[in-house]
């Protein structure tokens, strides 16, 4: 009898390396790609332009990116964990158009308040959005595979038509365009900083690794291991919507990223947050920002949103998962 | 040892238990056996706290297992119930070791693995060690969640129907195994079970369970009977002795 051959659930510490060198050419290397030329001869000679061009826009730009990447990557990898569904993320839950609305309603009544106090309000609505989308959850009876991310595609095109219609009649559209498709070419020094709650929020996220596993294995194995599941399943939700709140009032929604990192990533180590979660981590980061590199190069001198680029890429590599990850997606 | 008084439960005004009382004393393989319907497996998951019960009480050792917090009653009671559809992929040996949640947390000592590394062995697992658990099959997937249950380390296990998608000979080396746990490591062992013949052979004392209540609790030999069977399956079943087991036979 022939079996696959046998799998680690633990990735290689040369492949974790790999990555890293890879994950930091590319940052080095993404710091010289723009429109006012920078050398690193320039930056290591000091010339004041060039360091300040660096210090103002291409480093806050960069961080940016690497936190943004990883934070939604990680959330929609405890996501995926917390629901017992691969196909639910940010971008399948309404989580990410429920930040969106929010940014939309506290620019609409407080307008002129800093990005913290937008940043809240979308937290607030993203909360909201999330359990509620948790709630249908648990009324459906017939929770398919595949029905459930369907039923919150279609709970977050709904609040985007809320949003879309709302902002129509406040004339604020062309606004609106900032949160809905995401950018990093906006990001300045000054105006990131807010992502460094979302970095923080992963970090978080990861202490409760283990927990997260547990409840992935479903409600009665987490209660037989002693893991107050309700509690675990809460606590992930609110990290998942406070990442995705913060990452879309600062830089726009980033679509699929928390739906085919975390899935290619546990395809290949299996679902030990543990282990998953730094790789995941690591990936989310290097795939936003090669897609932000190629945004910027593809038309040079002229840039191609960050959400554009990734929606190309995401959704054929989401087909491709669908089409041939087959039994270990889940789907049979 | 486990005290069951009183209990209830209803689903949708059916009630599925009514006024349950059962003392399981500490030590041995207890089967629970009845026909479909007796909710044998509903008691099993309000002793275990996977479900509340409406009415009653259930202590393990003196603790009220409602109002136990779960971390405590999860390192003297595991459960594994029957259907075990496991959405997470972990390898055989990341499931085993989740068995240490309870005591250590995330964080293995040596001794947890050591654990960890008998309870593999104990269930002939090593070589599916490193297999991810969707690449097993339904026996060898049973093993591994048993194993788990073995490496939580409790003084209590509760198997639902431990037989379930096992042939014949794993069905035979689970029994042993569920056995041994009892004699080597001295655990209290419940099972659900459906097959009469292999509670029989392998425990110390049967309790039978019939439209939601205990029809007849007691040891073994005393309750393999045609007397206590039939009207608890409402067939005639023979009993007969065979190789120092008592045998029950209805199939034709």
């Amino acid at each position: 009898m022939t079996r696959p051959p046998a799998t680690t659930g633990r990735p290689r510490t040369r492949h974790l390396a790999a990555g890293t060198v890879l994950l930091a050419a590319l940052a080095a290397g993404s710091l010289f790609v723009g429109v006012s030329g920078l050398t690193p001869a320039g930056v290591l000679d000091g010339r004041p332009e060039e360091v300040r061009v660096l210090l103002e826009s291409r480093l806050p730009r960069l961080l940016a990116v690497l936190l943004a990447g990883t934070a939604m990557s990680v959330a929609g990898l405890i996501m995926m964990h917390i629901t017992g569904n691969r196909f639910v993320s940010p971008a399948t839950a309404g989580t990410n158009e429920s930040a969106a609305f929010g940014v939309l309603v506290a620019t609409l009544f407080a307008g002129g308040q800093a990005l913290f106090v937008k940043m809240s309000v979308a937290v607030l609505f993203a909360l909201v959005g999330t359990f509620f989308f948790m709630w249908i959850l648990r009324r459906l009876t017939f929770r398919d595979m595949i029905l459930v991310p369907l039923v919150g595609l279609m709970f977050g095109a709904v609040v985007s038509a809320a949003t879309m219609f709302v902002a129509y009649r406040a004339d604020l559209l062309q606004t609106l365009g900032a949160w809905t498709s995401g950018d990093f070419s906006g990001v300045l020094r000054g105006r990131y900083e807010l992502l460094w709650i979302a970095g923080a929020v992963t970090v978080l996220g990861y202490l409760y690794a283990d927990r997260f596993t547990v409840a992935g294995m479903g409600r009665t194995f987490a209660v037989n291991l002693g893991v107050r599941y309700d509690r675990v399943v809460n606590t992930g939700l609110v990290l998942t919507a406070v990442i995705t709140a913060v990452v879309v009032s600062t830089v726009g929604e980033i679509p699929f990223v928390s739906l085919i990192v975390p899935n290619l990533v546990t395809l290949v180590l299996g679902d030990n947050l543990r282990h998953a979660l730094p790789a995941t981590a690591l990936a989310g980061a290097l795939f936003v920002l090669v897609c932000d590199i190629a945004g910027r190069l593809i038309r040079f001198p002229y840039e191609i949103p960050v959400s554009t680029v990734i929606g190309v890429v995401g959704s054929v590599v989401f087909l491709t998962l669908l089409l041939r990850g087959g039994k270990r997606m889940g789907l049979r | 040892m486990i005290e069951i008084r009183d209990v209830t439960k209803r689903y949708d005004g059916t009630t599925v238990l009514d006024r349950v009382s059962l003392t399981i004393e500490p030590g041995g393989v207890t089967s629970v056996i009845g026909p479909n319907g007796a909710g044998k497996s509903t008691l099993l998951s309000i002793v275990s706290r996977l479900a509340p019960a409406d009415g009653g009480t259930v202590t393990v050792d003196g603790l009220d297992v409602a109002a136990t917090p779960g971390e405590v009653l999860a390192r003297r009671l595991a459960v594994l119930r029957q259907e075990n559809h496991m959405p997470v992929r972990l390898t055989v040996r990341e499931l085993v070791a989740f068995g240490r949640f309870p005591h250590s947390g995330g964080r293995l000592t040596p001794a947890d693995l050591a654990l960890v590394d008998e309870a593999i062995a104990y269930f002939e697992l090593e070589p599916l060690a490193d297999r991810h658990l969707d690449q097993l099959s339904g026996g060898q997937r049973q093993r591994a969640y048993v194993a788990m249950v073995l490496c939580q380390d409790t003084d209590y296990v509760l198997l639902d129907e431990p037989l379930n998608n096992l042939d014949m000979r794993h069905a035979v080396q689970m029994m042993r195994r569920v056995r041994r746990m009892a004699d080597d490591y001295g655990k209290t062992v419940v099972l659900v079970m459906h097959d009469i013949n292999f509670a029989s052979c392998h425990s110390d004392t049967i309790i039978a369970m019939k439209d939601g209540a205990v029809a007849a609790q007691g040891p073994t030999a005393r309750m393999m009977t045609p007397e206590v069977l039939g009207p608890v399956y409402g067939l005639d079943i023979d009993v007969h002795e065979l190789g120092g087991s008592r045998i029950g036979v209805y199939f034709s």
